[in-house]
């Protein structure tokens, strides 16, 4: 277990008198990419929040780079290194190309990533920059929002169903960068519906469901057989 | 055909006043979808406080200056004030369901209303502005633009381009978009929603001291004025649509040239053909007729 960049022990989190995770064991190394797949309601995108501090959790459940982190804020969580692309991309409807990316320097760490460095991965970003972000593409807005991410020269970047409403040549664009990143030293955490995308572009894998993890392990080694009892339960 | 270009003069800058009124309760829809039944109050008590100063400084009849004083003063207390309130007690209230900020400016209107006329009396009362009450700049055909009316108005507008310019191009602005925008991806950036709020009804309180300093400074106030400057700013904001600045303004313009011309037919018109023009819009374009114009 050692040399865990992110890791969660026993990770529960709850909305309310509703339990969403029961006890999730996670870890991602320096570098690596995991994907986290599961059907709808398994838990995967409350995992993400509670990550990122939008869900609370106990303060010793989640730690980063050996420093607990559960429960702080998300602002917090964003300086220490971990940026998320949120699911169905959410950008800033009254903000511009430009300003969407500037927000993700809100809570900047240094690093090298800028707006110019954002424009050269993704060009066509710079012709739109005054543009509203809601009048772009959908894969258009999957770059804003990854952008918008990386603005804040994250460590770990959460990316909730990249794939999501995307044609699939837009979706191997996007994995394509994802894996520009990953080589440049980035570690990330894709949750996917898609299962082939999902166990293709990353590492190990972990199902979820109903809030707990029914299987874990190196991508390439699991079976589609496995993979379809956890997912389903059946 | 003089007569009514003086019923257009006089409701545009009775508009500015509205104007100053309304900013802020669109400031604090258009950031937090907070409708702050209190907003008329604040004006009122804004413009007791301002009585209150220049009362305590001994201001001489007519002296500006003491005016001046109190106005730099309060500008930056109600600063505070807003900060404080919206930090310890509005950001408790906000969430999906509009009701519990309503019920609590709502009380805090009654207290308001309470505290004032037990420190003041029902009385109404005035900021003594000397010969500027008065003063006006003659236009041809025997026309008149009332000076205060006039600087309240330009006010009115500085405020309002003010507001746009901040709202459009600054880092600030950005993050008020932001938080009214999305509130959970916005604190993913690193934004505090509760603090990025508290400014927001900060800003709000400045502009509305203003409007409390000039409404005493144009006309008499009483404890009880509040619910229907409230009215006035709320009629303002809808007619120009919700989260728009000028909008609101040209809402407020509108509201005013109206109340005018209801006032040129019968002296007791004015009020109730604003409102039939509010009932209008609200048929007829209930977005407002400039709705959602941020930056």
């Amino acid at each position: 277990m050692s040399g865990a960049l992110l890791r969660t022990t026993g990770l529960t989190a709850a909305y309310g008198d509703a339990q969403a995770l029961f006890g999730i064991d996670f870890e991602l190394r320096a570098g690596e990419t995991v994907a986290i797949i599961g059907a709808n309601g398994a838990g995967k995108s409350t995992f993400l929040k509670a990550l990122t501090g939008l869900v609370k959790v106990p303060v010793a459940m989640v730690s980063f780079d050996g420093v607990p982190i559960g429960g702080a804020a998300p602002g917090a969580i964003v300086r220490q290194g971990l940026a998320m692309v949120p699911e169905g991309r959410r950008l800033f409807p009254s903000l511009t190309v430009e300003e969407n990316l500037l927000m993700g320097a809100n809570a900047r760490r240094p690093g090298p990533w800028t707006l110019e460095r954002l424009f050269g991965l993704f060009p066509i970003l710079k012709d739109k920059r005054a543009n509203p972000g809601m009048a772009l593409s959908g894969g258009q807005q999957q770059m804003v929002a990854i952008g918008r991410a990386l603005m804040s020269n994250p460590r770990v970047l959460l990316c909730d169903e990249l794939s999501l409403g995307l044609a699939p040549i837009v979706v191997a664009e996007i994995y394509r960068v994802l894996h520009t990143l990953t080589a440049e030293g980035m570690s990330v955490v894709i949750v996917e519906q898609d299962v082939s995308t999902a166990c293709r572009v990353s590492q190990r894998v972990y199902c979820f469901q109903e809030g707990r993890v029914s299987l874990q392990g190196a991508s390439h080694e699991l079976t589609r057989e496995q993979i379809s009892l956890a997912y389903f339960g059946v | 055909m003089i007569a009514w270009l003086d019923v257009l003069i006089q409701g545009v800058l009775l508009g500015g006043l509205y104007g100053l009124f309304a900013l802020g309760l669109s400031l604090m829809f258009g950031v937090m979808r907070l409708t702050n039944v209190a907003h008329g109050d604040i004006v009122v008590l804004a413009a007791f406080a301002a009585i209150a100063g220049v009362s305590a400084l001994g201001g001489t009849a007519g002296s500006l200056w003491p005016l001046l004083g109190v106005s730099l003063l309060l500008l930056p207390l109600a600063f505070g004030a807003g900060y404080l309130l919206q930090r310890q007690v509005l950001n408790g209230t906000l969430g999906r369901d509009p009701l519990p900020s309503m019920v609590v400016t709502f009380g805090l209107s009654i207290v308001v209303q309470n505290a004032l006329l037990q420190a003041f009396s029902a009385d109404p009362r005035a900021l003594d502005v000397g010969e500027l009450a008065i003063h006006s700049l003659p236009l041809p055909g025997g026309l008149a633009l009332g000076t205060l009316p006039l600087i309240t108005f330009v006010i009115s507008l500085a405020a309002t381009a003010g507001l746009q310019a901040l709202f459009g191009r600054t880092a600030l602005g950005r993050s008020f978009r932001a938080v009214s925008d999305d509130r959970e991806v916005a604190e993913l950036m690193g934004l505090d929603a509760r603090k990025v709020y508290a400014l927001a009804t900060a800003l709000a309180f400045v502009l509305v001291a203003l409007a409390g300093v000039l409404q005493a400074m144009r006309t008499t106030v009483s404890p009880g004025d509040g619910p229907l400057l409230l009215l006035f700013a709320f009629e303002a904001v809808i007619i120009g649509g919700m989260g728009s600045f000028w909008g609101t303004l040209v809402g407020a313009l509108l509201l005013g040239v109206t109340q005018q011309i209801g006032f040129q037919f019968d002296p007791g018109w004015g009020i109730w053909f604003g409102h039939l023009v509010f009932l209008a819009v609200l048929v007829v374009r209930p977005q407002g007729l400039f709705p959602k114009t941020r930056g």
